[in-house]
């Protein structure tokens, strides 16, 4: 009894210092609590101590100074909250020396608004550098007689976006890896501001091509909060399976990149092929392989009628028994054992500090998943266990996402059957004016966030996007301490984040 | 190990014939929108909601009367059928192979003269067919073929794309479009490579990047523009971020449009740069156009 109250009360603190509200919501911007900006940062810490987790932090600006307003969630509680900080300029006390999961976005805030956090460990710009590329920046050095740097990037060896790595490394050691950022950089929150834009829904569907339906969801979703109006059952039940299907095809297709940087080639071409047999399932919804054109605020813009719903459940179960044929191959061969096992390994105490999300938080053991955490859409009704693996090495990222393949593949299978009927599309309202709506969906890489504040014509004053990968990129720097320099590639593949969904 | 073997044994050749077939797509798939030149009566409705800019007009006086002078641009197209969606006029194909020698053979333009309500009638100059008069890339292809026999070796730089055009390009490697057959191959540095496989658009941040891989490129050397955005800017134009398309920074000599195009569109483009098309490109697309031949996927 006292426990419960114990936790009453301490949600009543909570109500006073951040306004709580729940995934896909929107609430006035005048009642989200203010604070100076110092105890901002001392309430923010002290929600982190109490188990939140930081989804975004970000400025505003006003009258020539910027508000920081601070997106926490508590998975546990199923809620998340919001507080902002008066007006300020110059510096403020730095939130990272006590809780890490805010080093990138202090230096974002310092980057895009010039509001210095003071005692930032290591500040400097995320997507740019003074008069040149990223590149060009300062780099952290260990010095040594044995220690060399080795540079590589922005373009790289394989088919992949342009980022630049700084090794320190002792012999084939790691001692240290430095990720520069920024390459990919083409403006997307700038080009939203004042939106929405007759653009502003393909830019979304492009922050991150591989993920388009999970932005484009967590976009609708916004849209939806602000507009105070859900979007047709059927559509969300259609979103939910175009969300999964993305995930499929993503996870096959990385499962297949691992197995090729171990050149365990079988596995390889099977996975190749299969993650576009999902792809093509995506196409038989919508037309694009990558759900470009489906989802819309207020639902989605094609509807799958009985003959195609069938040839889906067809298509699928076919290719859900070849990847389990091929991962099959994958995990009984002791070559791709032995690379995977022990190789980039994080600690959960490592994970939780840095704020990871998605299978990379999984692989350390973390319960979080923002469809069982925060669900919204179709997926209040209908759920896959979450799949998680403690060993924090390639091996548990590369198991999870076997895991999830399975689970997901098994949740859409159900749901192909379980239609509900209805319109797909309703036609929405415009935006509230002075409102902020926030929007979480676990895309395949993890926590998608969007936040949107409205200004008194309801055009969006500040459209704030984090991508998984935002959390997730020192991530792969900690996992290569102490491996050998020529387990990057592995490493970094089994992380598989986004460059351009960091860089907007 | 013989259980792998026996497992790929029996599942066989999957590889597509195509270019020698047409290319299997989605029922639904969006590939370029087709106008009705004749009979198009308003082009503010389908420009009002393009997201890219690729459908624009100009109004602008011709005597006593107004002209309007009308684009499509397949170049910023990012197909999403939402013209089509507006304007009964406009039909979207699923004709995805849509690659081009000369930036120019990507834009369609019409002139229309202007009634006083706004609607267009009369239509002055309907667009002529793209005449590729393309000496330059003509001569280039031979002398590539001349040197490198039919073996390619692509070098693929990514100078800002969303990695939609990434995910397809990778697609090419798999046992499916099985690039290889050709003789085409990735390779890990410029200075291997006879093409650069470019998506962008070209970010600020990319420029310096990308002018250095093409100078490191040996000659003769293609470069390929891959997607909207590579072949314009796409969706996100030019600002203060980007350079818009991957011709605003080196040149440019196959521009292969799409949102993102898929394999058997990226594989029409390159081999449409190296000249080895079964057939010419123009005869193709026309069919593709009607809407022939396309088993649906």
């Amino acid at each position: 009894m006292d426990s419960a109250r114990g936790a009453f009360e301490q949600y009543m603190t909570v109500t006073r210092e951040f306004i709580p509200f729940s995934n896909g919501s929107s609430l006035s911007w005048e009642g989200v609590p203010e604070w100076p900006v110092s105890e901002l940062v001392r309430k923010t810490a002290a929600e982190l101590d109490r188990g939140a987790r930081l989804c975004a932090w970000f400025g505003v600006p006003e009258d020539g100074a910027t508000r920081l307003v601070a997106v926490i969630a508590f998975d546990a509680d199923n809620s998340m909250a919001v507080a902002r900080s008066l007006p300020a300029a110059g510096r403020y006390p730095s939130l990272t020396p006590t809780h890490p999961q805010a080093h990138q976005f202090e230096r974002e805030v310092w980057e895009q608004h010039g509001l210095v956090p003071q005692g930032h460990p290591w500040l400097k710009p995320v997507r740019g550098a003074a008069g040149g590329a990223p590149a060009v920046g300062e780099f952290f050095r260990v010095e040594g007689r044995e220690v060399h740097e080795v540079a590589v990037g922005p373009v790289h060896a394989g088919v992949i976006e342009p980022g630049h790595f700084r090794f320190q490394c002792a012999g084939e050691e790691v001692l240290h890896l430095e990720i520069a950022l920024g390459y990919q950089h083409r403006g997307v929150e700038r080009a939203l501001a004042g939106g929405p834009h007759r653009a502003t829904m393909s830019q979304m569907e492009a922050v991150s091509g591989d993920a388009t339906i999970g932005h484009a969801t967590a976009y609708a979703s916004v849209m939806e909060a602000l507009a105070g109006e859900e979007a047709p059952l059927r559509a969300q039940w259609l979103r939910l399976v175009a969300l999964e299907l993305e995930r499929l095809a993503n996870h096959t297709g990385d499962l297949g990149a691992l197995a090729n940087d171990v050149a365990f080639l079988p596995a390889a071409s099977a996975c190749g092929r299969i993650r576009g047999d999902f792809l093509n399932l995506t196409a038989l919804i919508c037309g694009s392989r990558f759900g470009r054109g489906l989802v819309r605020p207020g639902g989605c813009r094609y509807d799958v009628e009985p003959d195609r719903l069938s040839q889906l459940a067809g298509r699928l179960n076919a290719a859900l028994a070849e990847v389990e044929q091929a991962s099959e191959w994958l995990w009984d061969a002791a070559s791709v054992r032995a690379r995977f096992e022990g190789s980039g390994t994080l600690s959960p105490d490592q994970a939780s500090e840095l704020g990871l999300v998605g299978p990379a938080a999984r692989a350390c053991g973390l319960v979080r998943d923002v469809r069982y955490d925060h669900p919204a859409g179709w997926h209040r009704l209908a759920q896959a266990p979450v799949a998680v693996w403690p060993s924090g090495d390639v091996f548990a990222r590369a198991r999870v996402r076997w895991l999830e393949v399975q689970r997901s593949g098994q949740l859409v299978k159900e749901q192909l059957g379980a239609a509900p009927e209805g319109e797909i599309r309703a036609n929405l309202g415009a935006p509230a004016p002075n409102r902020l709506a926030a929007a979480l969906v676990e895309g395949w890489r993890g926590e998608v966030c969007h936040v949107a504040l409205t200004d008194a014509a309801g055009r969006f004053r500040r459209y704030k996007i984090v991508d998984p990968s935002f959390h997730n990129w020192m991530g792969v720097a900690l996992a290569m301490r102490g491996q050998p320099i020529s387990d990057f590639p592995i490493c970094n593949k089994s992380f598989n984040l986004s460059y351009c969904g960091f860089d907007l | 190990m013989f259980e792998t073997l026996r497992q790929s044994l029996r599942t066989g050749v999957v590889t597509t014939s195509y270019p020698e077939t047409p290319a299997e797509v989605s029922s639904r798939a969006r590939g370029r929108p087709e106008i009705d030149w004749e009979q198009w009566k308003d082009a503010r409705l389908a420009a009002a909601v393009c997201p890219s800019g690729a459908i624009e007009f100009v109004d602008e006086p011709a005597g006593s009367a107004v002209r309007r002078n009308v684009a499509l641009d397949l170049g910023k197209c990012i197909f999403c059928g939402l013209c089509a969606d507006v304007d009964p006029a406009i039909r979207i194909t699923n004709a995805c192979e849509l690659a081009a020698c000369l930036r120019e053979d990507l834009r369609h333009m019409a002139q229309y003269r202007l009634n006083d309500d706004g609607t267009h009638q009369r239509l002055l100059e309907a667009p002529g067919k793209p005449e590729t008069l393309d000496t330059v890339g003509r001569q280039l292809r031979a002398s590539i073929q001349s040197v490198l026999g039919r073996s390619l070796h692509i070098r693929q730089v990514d100078a800002g794309s969303c990695n939609g055009c990434e995910m397809e390009i990778h697609g090419l490697n798999n046992p499916v479009y099985d690039i290889e057959r050709f003789g085409i191959h990735f390779v890990a540095s410029p200075r291997h490579a006879d093409m650069l496989l470019v998506t962008g658009p070209v970010t600020r941040n990319m420029e310096l990047a990308l002018r250095k891989t093409y100078d490191a490129t040996p000659e003769p050397r293609l470069v390929v523009a891959v997607g909207a955005c590579g072949c314009s800017g796409g969706i996100f134009g030019r600002n203060y971020a980007t350079c818009g398309g991957v011709d605003s920074v080196i040149p440019v000599n196959v521009y292969i449009p799409g949102c993102p195009p898929n394999p058997h569109a990226l594989l029409h483009g390159i081999l449409l740069a190296i000249g080895r098309l079964p057939q010419k490109p123009s005869r193709r697309n026309d069919a593709d156009a009607q809407g022939i031949k396309h088993a649906p996927a």
